[in-house]
């Protein structure tokens, strides 16, 4: 939805563009960069306007170009690739998105203002966007937004060749787009592309082998992804089942690694060696459901070496069985006339150990294969190679805790722990509950045995720290892939970890089934090794060619539309940020089970993972029952906080009890507050689907901490509008939507710096020193995972960054830098800092410290604490918006594009309460502590040895469907405001009581926070489920708008 | 994999008949000196158990004959892991068993199995021993018992002779043999026996993993659970010496299960009658009980028409 909003506004600007800059517009596709380059400006331009506007809508014109353009492509790829199916879904939820912010704040103007733009510069639109939009279809017409920025990258795509990969040219598209953007270096937010672009410049030669021995070269920039080179090997290869395959390259040390798509591959490879090997990176348990022939065949070839090389080993029977069926594939029917066919067979390597009776076995098994096809053949080379115990099982070499040398497996059912050749335990996935390691040990917590009572955790020690994290990280993408229905490390969760957390970030193996079910091409024609079989006519030959024609052209007779498909990055979960949510929620019941529905959304876009929320990353494991009971408690909670009777005058919900002290909270809150820009913010994080979110997360901490800085600063702007506003209470929502505005625009900043952040964070994000992952499953709204260890996100590699971000953050420039970013929040951080610094109590008390100074600003920051606002709650009411808000709601962030609209809230009030969401508005947000800060502060220190403070913040938040404060336009009146502080053993109650004059109503609300500090695990729904009884009982005529939990841990360390 | 297939085809089965040594034990005959058995007894019910192989299953009967010098070589299971068409020729623990082997590697090369020998082939076996009552294939995997008989060298060996398949070892203790506590009962089916004894072992292989113990039947499937791959079913037996049959699904396509008769196992009859459209043969081994062996102790198993399919 957010994307929308801002796509409108772009539309806008677009025709403000297409006026003020006819030129631009009339020029070619290619001009559509320059475009872009316009809209930079002029969204600038449009940003104070925006600003004073305090519209959410800005924050996407903010946003970096690539961001954008990957949400747009998103977007604009489900209506080219996405099943017809799909796409009127992903439409449908892009519309309601977009209006819906619309709604509540101008929505209408915009418009108009299209509207008339529209016709003026018609024809200059009309060029770009057919320029632009060639892929384009009438439904990106409809959101002209999008066309600007997507136009741009379509175009290129468009230009550079359909039958690549949609991924490998959203990527060049991207890169493009970056470069364009940086030609428009006006803008501030330019300044992360500007380094990229500085980058692109050089262009580096990669030397990939490909699994049957050849080399394949290409050129990248040096500064490109991995996933860019690897979208360029499986559009040479043709490949659109890729998701099972990866780069591997060989590190100092020699010792094979992953490149990570996500991260640029000059951090990755470290030494100057751009050399890589196509290999398979996840063996498919049943290589029989893959789709395409070419997708066995290549698995083949892997499986070939493995054997052939002794990795996976078998016994006599069946190399000889293995290798009849290469022989069978590579060179079909056996020839009686052949001379002297032993000689060939010996002359290929089947075996280690091959000997002549294994060659004579071979032979003679091969004479049995007659008549069988290649892709046949293959397919039972397959069928007796997945039956082996060593298939698809990665060796790592480790100590018990004994110190005896022993072998960790890792594969898709689990971990294999082998002595010499035999197994001596195993750890299935969902037996696991977190996978860690720190230095050069490897920890693996163990789920409880039906009849234990404590996890019991097994370490192993591996040869270095290097060697450990890779095995973590072998094991987190195993997990991820085999286990989970899409991949876990929704962008907040990264935002906490600030980008030390490593996380899958490619499609899980249910997501690549999907897709690969939608692909839709004839089979590629592909040829095989040796592939001589077709000269060979004489005795089965016929019967060969007779069957392979037939399936040829059964395959042909499919429609060619399979590209798409395959890609089918098009995500609808990328529209809106609520998508984002509505996946998590859907992946909590089913857990590993794809509900169809749920899947088709999620399988499409390779956005997705971006978008899922830390929610995901909760075990699969746990079992369904547990999930059930989890989810029923939570529809509980939901289903008492929305029948809770939203009388008008609203009243404190108290569901506050976990709200969120913590300053990302404060942001999370703004960010529903002013719904719309930092909705976007969120969503285009989210959509940032390579990029990785450690950054964001940094960047997300910055925000908040510039939000304090503002509230101070700021002259509270609001107020003043307040005054104007009629409604009867104005004051705090106004105040919040003020700040909420001021935190928005500090968020756009925040934004720009992101790209560069991410970047940097991206490569930075190993943290060698330790990490930690819990294998569960996403259970989408589940809080269950809260009480757990959420995902912690290493912060250990915060360290990495640390150093990382420094070396990137020196390379590129200085501006581009996280560090920097968090500067201007400096002072405030500073504060927070300290006050994080003692703890989650700590927000508190300088929240409290604040408010006692001003209560505006008391006002402001119960605001942004998660407090229960009365008023947001009838505001949220709007039914309209509900359906929306709902899927803000799911969003990671409470996206809460009405709140933009507040000036609705009150009319929506009575429905609020309920908000339909068949899906729970629960957000989980995970936030970055301000030590993440401190850290990427020091960064600039050049600490190596950063004091990294292990903190795990994590942030729920439930809103009923509230109204942003009202709308701008509605401002309303500060009628009276006072903040009760109680303090328990444990517990910290900060009530906040803030009446306010709105449009002729008086609204009372009431946010109330409770800190819970203690060192024990706290069940968060269970304090939720009291908090809001207890807020019911205390004011049974008002109604709960939104909980925030909040939950912040130190992190033991486990040595 | 290529040898793999569903457990229980078999077409030949080979047996070495009953000395008249029987009940000394190899080595020493100190040990036997408490058990009084009944050769005439242990004869007959040997009788039985190869008749019924051969004419109520239809195999192929290979009948070794018995070597008074070797008064535990019907305990001929323990000389050799045959699968598919090879056959691991084991070390027994006893030095003084160890020359059962050569008739038997004799009967393998016979039947035209590729037999590995686990002194020559290892260099590396060195001390290793195992018999083949410790070890327990399912059709898909091999679980080894390491017990007082069978140690982690022996179980290498065999991992590397069968090396498609998983081997998982299992900490076997008090004396216990893996075979003796559970069995298979068809394709997909364990036997397990609930008795205390079962419980010891695997209360042991417990502790082995982790520092718990349980005494519950649930927890040794747990165990089972831990390290196979594969899922399975399992058929509790309240009687240890239930637990041990043979199942065979005979060249008629029948199941077969041959297990010990309600006057051994008054208990456990039961169980084996929910088994479905199994042909029950109740086979006594009262005798070769006594000496720690059980029904499939007194056989090796072959299947010759092994197909790669």
């Amino acid at each position: 939805m957010t994307t929308e909003a801002g796509s409108e506004t772009e539309v806008k600007e677009k025709a403000e563009e297409s006026a003020a800059e006819p030129d631009q517009s009339e020029k070619a596709t290619e001009d559509s960069q320059e475009v872009a380059n316009a809209e930079v400006e002029e969204k600038e331009k449009a940003k104070v306007k925006e600003k004073e506007e305090k519209e959410g809508k800005g924050i996407s014109r903010y946003l970096p170009t690539w961001l954008k353009k990957q949400k747009s492509q998103s977007q604009t790829s489900p209506t080219k690739e996405a099943p017809p199916t799909e796409e009127p879904v992903s439409k449908v939820t892009q519309e309601e998105e977009g209006p819906a912010p619309e709604v509540n704040g101008h929505a209408e103007e915009v418009e108009e203002k299209e509207e008339v733009k529209s016709e003026q510069v018609k024809e200059k639109e009309a060029e770009t966007h057919s320029n632009a939009s060639a892929d384009t279809e009438p439904a990106k017409e409809e959101k002209v937004e999008e066309s600007a920025e997507k136009s741009p990258e379509e175009t290129k795509e468009t230009a550079e060749g359909e039958g690549a990969e949609e991924e490998t040219k959203e990527k060049e598209g991207a890169v493009e787009a970056e470069e364009e953007a940086g030609e428009g270096q006006t803008s501030i937010f330019q300044s992360p592309l500007r380094l990229v672009r500085k980058n692109k410049m050089k262009l580096v030669v990669c030397h990939v082998t490909l699994l049957d021995g050849t080399d394949f070269t290409c050129e990248v920039e040096k500064r490109a992804k991995g996933q860019y080179l690897f979208f360029k090997v499986c559009e040479h290869l043709n490949l659109l089942e890729k998701d099972y395959f990866g780069l591997a390259y060989q590190d100092n040390h020699d010792q094979k690694c992953w490149l990570d798509p996500t991260k640029e591959i000059k951090r990755q490879i470290r030494s100057n060696n751009w050399q890589f090997a196509f290999n398979v990176k996840f063996y498919p348990p049943d290589p029989s459901l893959l789709t395409e022939d070419i997708t066995r065949y290549l698995l083949c070839l892997q499986l070939r070496e493995d054997v052939a090389s002794g990795r996976l080993p078998c016994s006599f029977v069946t190399h000889a069985l293995l290798g009849s069926y290469t022989l069978q594939a590579e060179i079909g029917d056996y020839e009686p006339d052949q001379p002297r066919p032993l000689d060939f067979i010996s002359q290929l390597t089947f075996a280690p150990n091959q000997n002549k009776e294994m060659e004579e076995k071979i032979l003679e098994l091969y004479k049995s294969h007659r008549g069988m096809t290649p892709a046949q053949a293959d397919t039972q080379f397959l069928e007796n190679a997945k039956k082996l115990s060593m298939y698809g099982v990665d060796l790592h070499h480790a100590k018990d805790s004994e110190g005896v040398d022993i072998m960790l497996g890792v594969c898709a059912n689990g971990l294999l722990v082998y002595k010499d050749r035999l197994r001596i335990n195993r750890f299935a996935w969902p037996k696991i509950l977190k996978i860690s390691y720190k230095r050069n040990n490897f920890y693996i917590k163990i789920r409880p045995g039906e009849t234990e009572q404590f996890e019991s955790t097994v370490g192993f020690k591996l040869q270095n720290h290097r060697a450990a994290k890779r095995l973590w990280k072998v094991c987190v993408e195993n997990h991820s892939f085999f286990r989970l229905n899409a991949p876990e490390p929704p962008t907040k969760a990264r935002f906490l970890t600030l980008g030390s957390k490593f996380r899958y970030s490619g499609r899980t193996q249910a997501q690549t089934r999907m897709a690969s079910s939608l692909i839709d091409r004839p089979a590629p024609s592909f040829e095989r090794t040796s592939s001589k079989r077709i000269s060979r006519s004489l005795d089965g030959a016929p019967m060969i060619s007779i069957t392979e024609a037939g399936r040829e052209s059964a395959e042909n007779g499919r429609e060619p539309h399979l590209e798409l498909h395959s890609d089918s990055k098009v995500t609808v979960v990328d529209v809106s940020p609520g998508d984002a949510e509505a996946m998590p929620s859907q992946h909590s019941p089913g857990s590993s089970e794809l509900g169809p529905p749920q899947s088709s959304l999620r399988v499409h876009g390779d956005n997705i993972y971006v978008r899922h929320s830390n929610l995901m990353l909760e075990d699969h494991d746990k079992t369904q029952e547990e999930v059930l009971k989890h989810q029923a408690s939570i529809s509980q909670l939901k289903r008492s906080f929305m029948e809770a009777p939203p009388p008008s005058p609203p009243q404190p919900n108290q569901w506050e009890k976990r709200l969120t002290s913590s300053p990302a909270t404060i942001r999370l809150q703004q960010q529903q507050v002013v719904s719309v820009p930092q909705t976007e913010a969120a969503t285009a994080d989210n959509t940032i689907s390579d990029t990785k979110e450690p950054a964001k997360t940094t960047e997300v901490e910055i925000e908040e901490t510039v939000v304090v800085q503002e509230i101070s600063r700021a002259p509270k702007p609001g107020l003043i509008t307040v005054a104007a506003s009629p409604p009867a209470a104005p004051s705090a929502e106004q105040e919040m939507r003020e700040q909420e505005v001021k935190v928005q625009e500090e968020a756009v900043v925040v934004e720009e710096a992101k790209p560069r952040k991410e970047e940097s964070i991206s490569s930075e994000s190993e943290s060698e020193e330790e990490a930690e992952y819990h294998p569960y499953l996403p259970v989408s709204i589940s809080h269950t995972q809260i009480p757990e260890e959420k995902e912690e996100e290493e912060e250990q590699e915060k360290q990495e960054e640390d150093k990382t971000a420094e070396l990137q953050v020196l390379a590129s420039d200085a501006s581009s830098l996280p560090a920097e970013v968090i500067q201007p929040a400096e002072e405030t951080s500073r504060e927070v800092e300290e006050s994080r610094k003692e703890d989650d109590t700590e927000t508190e008390k300088t929240t409290n410290a604040e408010e006692e100074k001003e209560v505006e600003r008391e006002t402001e920051e119960s605001t942004d604490d998660p407090m229960v606002t009365p008023d947001e709650a009838p505001n949220g009411l709007t039914l309209p918006e509900e359906g929306v808000t709902v899927m803000d709601a799911q969003a990671e962030e409470e996206e809460e594009p009405k709140m933009n609209g507040e000036p609705s809230l009150i009319e929506a009030e009575p429905l609020p309460q309920v908000i339909c969401c068949s899906e729970p508005p629960v957000v989980k947000t995970e936030m970055v502590t301000i030590s993440d800060t401190f850290a990427a502060q020091k960064t600039e220190i050049a600490t190596k040895e950063v004091p990294i403070v292990h903190t795990e913040t994590k942030t729920i938040t439930y809103e009923a469907a509230q109204l942003d404060g009202n709308g701008d336009g509605e401002p309303g009146v500060l009628m009276t405001a006072q903040t009760i502080t109680s303090e328990s053993l444990c517990t910290t109650t900060t009530t906040h009581i803030t009446k306010t004059l709105k449009g002729g109503l008086s609204e009372t609300r009431i946010e109330k926070r409770i800190v819970i500090t203690g060192d024990c695990d706290i069940d968060h729904d269970q304090a939720l489920a009291q908090a809001i009884k207890e807020a019911k009982e205390q004011h049974p005529d008002m109604s709960v708008t939104r909980v925030v939990v909040h939950k912040e841990t130190e992190l033991a360390e486990e040595d | 994999m290529a040898n793999m297939c569903p457990y229980g085809h078999f077409t030949h089965a080979v047996v070495r008949g009953i000395p008249e040594t029987f009940g000394k034990k190899a080595g020493d005959s100190q040990e036997n000196g408490e058990v009084s058995v009944d050769l005439a007894k242990a004869q007959r019910q040997f009788g039985c158990l190869t008749g019924a192989l051969r004419q109520k299953v239809g195999l192929q009967l290979i009948e070794i004959p018995p070597d008074p010098e070797l008064p535990e070589s019907w305990k001929i299971e323990d000389v050799a892991v045959i699968h598919g068409d090879t056959a691991l020729i084991t070390r027994p623990f006893k030095q003084q068993r160890q020359s059962e082997v050569e008739a038997v590697r004799r009967v393998m090369s016979e039947l035209n199995l590729t037999v590995v020998e686990m002194d020559r082939e290892q260099g590396d076996s060195v001390g290793a021993t195992l018999e083949g009552s410790d070890i327990l294939f399912t059709g898909r995997e091999f679980f080894v018992g390491i017990s007082s008989h069978t140690n982690r060298r022996g179980a290498e060996v065999l991992a590397d002779t069968f090396r498609d398949f998983a081997v998982s070892t299992v900490p076997v203790c008090d004396g216990a043999r893996l075979k003796n506590i559970c069995s298979m009962g068809g394709p997909n089916t364990i036997i397990f026996s609930n008795s205390d004894g079962a419980k010891k072992t695997l209360r042991c292989w417990l502790g082995a993993r982790r520092l718990c113990v349980m005494l519950d039947v649930r927890v040794c499937l747990q165990m089972m659970e831990q390290l196979t791959d594969h899922h399975y079913d399992v058929l509790t037996v309240p009687e240890e010496s239930a637990a041990n049959c043979i199942y065979i699904k005979g060249p008629s396509k029948r199941d077969f299960l041959l297990h010990r008769p309600a006057d051994e196992c008054p208990d456990s009859v039961s169980a084996f009658q929910k088994l479905q459209d199994y042909t029950l043969l109740p086979t006594a081994c009262s005798e070769a009980s006594k000496l720690g062996a059980s029904l499939s102790s007194l056989c090796l198993l072959v299947n010759r028409k092994h197909t790669y399919f």
